[in-house]
């Protein structure tokens, strides 16, 4: 099971207060707390309207428009499937099912067991490695079918087991 | 230690080489994005701690820098002041390298660069065709220095352009100067950047407020020659618009940098501070009581905020929707004031022409598009990387000779430019010049310079449909005719991928594009149709056989071929059955095996594992790949 962090208001407080609470870092701060929970829970983006002295309203636009953000708590590890051109036309489409087979999850869904979060990612710029699978910002390169089971088993290895989907 | 005029600049600038003794040894390592992934920094650790174990530390550096372009070779490493150039260099070399080339100045045979087209081991970087037949001008310099050291940029030359415009030139002459370079503005619009430059200038600023802005959110896919020059040398994008600032009169700047470029991001930030500690950023800057400061914003992953007036709305903390450019940005745009937008590359132009002069820069390039261009050759190609060459130069000379062609002895079928708002242009297209206006014309763009090779095994309805569905996603839908057009147009052509194409289809594509064209608020609607239209004016046989005879011939459309094993071929090794997911493979050991239709997802797992490449696509028609 991932470790849910605490949510705290304060931390949100000292965020907000590193950017002298100027309504222009309203994206900054955003980036702050999803990094620091991997999501944005709503007690966080209320404060930050408090905070900022910013409708609630446009704190969620932004929380909504950006794909850097989601609503929801995100799985232990974050994998982003590249489908920039480069490697759309080197076949990672077929990557990309694979392993919504592999996790019985669709892209954008989080694994029942909160292991895995699978994302789409336009581009990542190392082109000539495509096609590139990047899970929690390390690269993995020249991707295949055969690759993708041998590169998720490390990571569920690590947490002690296979990975069992079906498993809540 | 603050910087008081250009003469002590110059001073610095020498007691750094002076430090510096031209001929000691240095390994240098290329981190760039595609050697950052294949473990650049295990590499440089290797390396120190082989140093080390000889007690030759002290007499050999160690330099990590930015991307040399040559990406499909990664990792690269370089031998200085011989210029020895090691290719797919791994952990596992260091030591020999060390023991042999550094201490014995031998040459790794293994390591070296084979030329495909004559078979000769090359071994200095200078000779390796790939750069040979390049004008790096710009991306040069990534090899020389240290992103995260300005000394480095010092020592070769760096903010020389921002004193000589700071005390020999005068704003008027800078803009005039950078008007007669006839510079184009690299992100994808090639507006003049000099008059650019000059209308902000000239807007009605009441408090006299102006913005300069660096675009960096660089979205196109397949597209990273702006990453790797903002990660590589921040130090050039920071001069160019510090120079810019002074020229129009603005005291602040910024650098918006895209979500998925953290490396840009932290070594932009880490040069705004070593600049400010010279005293070339911020209050005063070299005592010539001009003040410029920037400050780095972090996007949040918008496609639409690399647009001018969704970036300025993101950067004021807003979601980024466009708005329409009545009155452009350069007379209101970032907090309604007058702010000067430029692209990555266009900023890291800006020094070069401020110490060359416009008469030099001029001289490169094209009749209208001067100077050279930074491309990302990517996709179905041999040498993927990032190229610089004048512009002008031809398709082919990029693709087949810089490039090396096609790998695994496919066919070249067409090359993307431009990204999402681009086209893909055929082989009868290869001698194109590539400019601004040659492009264009072709009905494709420059963009911000990804070039996407596709060979044979690329299905151009795909292509169409794949920048159609990244657009529908990235839509802001803010207007009507790129919220519903672009996704109605991907609903034919998925209809059509599908087998479920119907005549007048293409014809409907083509109406739907032209309102699209005319209709939308900005130029991710206006530009969206380029995909399709291009491929429908080159490939339209590749359209009509999708509709008419429902066969995709690349292989490509999954509804529109089946999976089979070729039995001459088979060995009946048993692989493909073992990967089958679904368990649709039968057949006994060392008998040729079969593909249950029935079963089958089409994921393509056998055709991946299989050596002997006996799986086949093909539809009722015949074999297609």
């Amino acid at each position: 099971m991932q470790e849910t962090r605490q949510i705290s208001l304060e931390r949100v407080d000292e965020i907000v207060n590193s950017y002298d609470s100027d309504k222009e870092f309203l994206i900054h701060v955003l980036q702050d707390i999803s990094s620091e929970y991997s999501y944005l829970p709503e007690p966080c983006l209320r404060r930050v309207t408090e905070k900022l002295d910013v409708p609630l309203n446009e704190v969620f636009a932004a929380a909504t428009f950006y794909k850097a953000f989601s609503l929801k708590p995100r799985g232990k590890h974050l994998i982003h499937v590249c489908l920039g051109t480069a490697c759309h036309v080197r076949r990672a489409s077929q990557v990309l099912s694979k392993i919504e087979r592999r996790l019985s999850i669709k892209t954008g869904q989080t694994s029942r067991d909160l292991m895995f979060t699978l994302e789409t990612v336009n581009c990542l710029g190392a082109c000539a490695l495509g096609p590139v699978v990047m899970v929690d910002g390390e690269y993995h390169g020249q991707m295949t079918q055969g690759k993708v089971d041998r590169l998720l088993d490390r990571y569920t290895e690590a947490a002690g087991g296979k990975h069992d989907p079906e498993k809540s | 230690m603050i910087l008081r005029s250009p003469e002590e600049l110059e001073s610095l600038r020498k007691s750094i080489i002076g430090r510096r003794s031209p001929n000691k040894a240095c390994i240098t390592i290329c981190s760039g994005p595609g050697c950052q992934a294949v473990g650049s920094a295990a590499l440089t650790r290797a390396f120190v701690r082989e140093l080390r174990k000889k007690s030759i530390d002290s007499q050999v550096d160690v330099k990590t820098t930015g991307c040399h372009g040559f990406c499909e070779r990664g990792l690269i490493t370089v031998i200085h002041p011989t210029g020895v150039f090691y290719q797919r260099v791994g952990t596992e070399d260091v030591e020999e390298i060390v023991s042999e080339t550094i201490v014995n100045n031998r040459i790794i045979d293994r390591l070296l660069y084979t030329d495909p087209a004559t078979g000769n081991k090359i071994t200095y970087e200078k000779d390796v065709p790939f750069y040979a037949r390049q004008k790096r001008l710009i991306l040069g310099s990534n090899s020389l220095v240290r992103p995260e050291s300005i000394d480095d940029y010092i020592a070769i030359g760096g903010y020389s352009a921002l004193s000589k415009a700071l005390f020999y030139m005068g704003p008027e002459e800078i803009i005039t100067q950078v008007i007669e370079s006839k510079l184009r503005g690299r992100g994808g619009g090639g507006f003049p950047t000099g008059w650019k430059w000059d209308s902000c200038t000239s807007a009605d600023s009441e408090d006299g407020i102006r913005y300069v802005i660096c675009n960096a959110d660089e979205g196109d896919p397949g597209a990273y020659m702006d990453r790797s020059l903002l990660e590589g040398n921040p130090h050039s994008v920071l001069e160019g618009m510090v120079i810019g600032g002074y020229a129009i009169g603005s005291h602040k700047g910024y650098v918006y940098v895209r979500n998925e470029y953290p490396l840009a991001l932290k070594n932009a930030g880490i040069a705004i501070h070593q600049a400010r500690d010279y005293g070339l950023l911020g209050d005063n800057i070299l005592d010539s009581h001009f003040d410029f400061d920037i400050r780095v914003a972090r996007g949040g992953g918008a496609f639409v905020c690399g647009e001018s007036t969704a970036l300025m709305a993101s950067l004021e903390g807003k979601v980024g929707r466009p708005r329409a450019k009545y009155i452009h940005t350069v007379a209101q745009g970032l907090h309604n004031k007058p702010s000067n937008l430029n692209n990555v590359e266009t900023w890291a132009n800006i020094p070069l022409i401020i110490n060359k002069g416009a008469e030099w820069y001029s001289k490169i390039g094209t009749e209208a598009s001067k100077g050279t261009k930074i491309f990302s050759l990517v996709g179905k190609i041999t040498n993927t990387g990032l190229v610089e060459v004048p512009m002008g130069t031809s398709l082919r000379e990029i693709i087949f000779d810089i490039g090396g062609g096609i790998p695994n002895g496919r066919k070249f079928k067409a090359v993307q430019t431009g990204g999402p708002s681009g086209g893909c242009l055929p082989e009868r297209l290869l001698d194109l010049p590539v400019d601004f206006d040659e492009l264009t014309k072709a009905g494709s763009m420059m963009g911000s310079g990804g070039m996407i090779v596709m060979d044979e095994d690329t299905c151009m309805v795909d292509v169409a449909r794949y920048f159609l569905s990244f657009l529908k996603e990235e839509s802001c839908g803010k207007c009507v005719p790129c919220r519903e057009g672009i996704k109605r147009m991907l609903e034919i052509l998925n209809r059509i991928c599908r087998g479920e194409g119907e005549f007048g289809d293409i014809e409907l594509l083509e109406e739907l594009s032209q309102s699209i064209m005319k209709a939308s608020l900005c130029a991710l609607g206006t530009t969206a149709p380029n995909p399709v239209l291009t491929t429908i004016r080159y490939f339209r046989d590749e359209y009509e056989t999708h509709i008419r005879d429902k066969a995709c011939p690349a292989g490509v459309c999954r509804d529109l071929f089946e999976c089979f094993i070729d039995e001459t071929i088979c060995k009946g090794c048993g692989r493909c059955k073992k990967e089958c997911p679904t368990g649709a493979i039968s057949g006994g050991k060392k008998e040729p095996h079969t593909i249950d239709v029935n079963q089958c997802i089409k994921c393509e797992a056998c055709f991946e594992v299989c050596k002997f490449e006996a799986v086949k696509k093909g539809t009722l028609k015949g074999v297609v790949a």
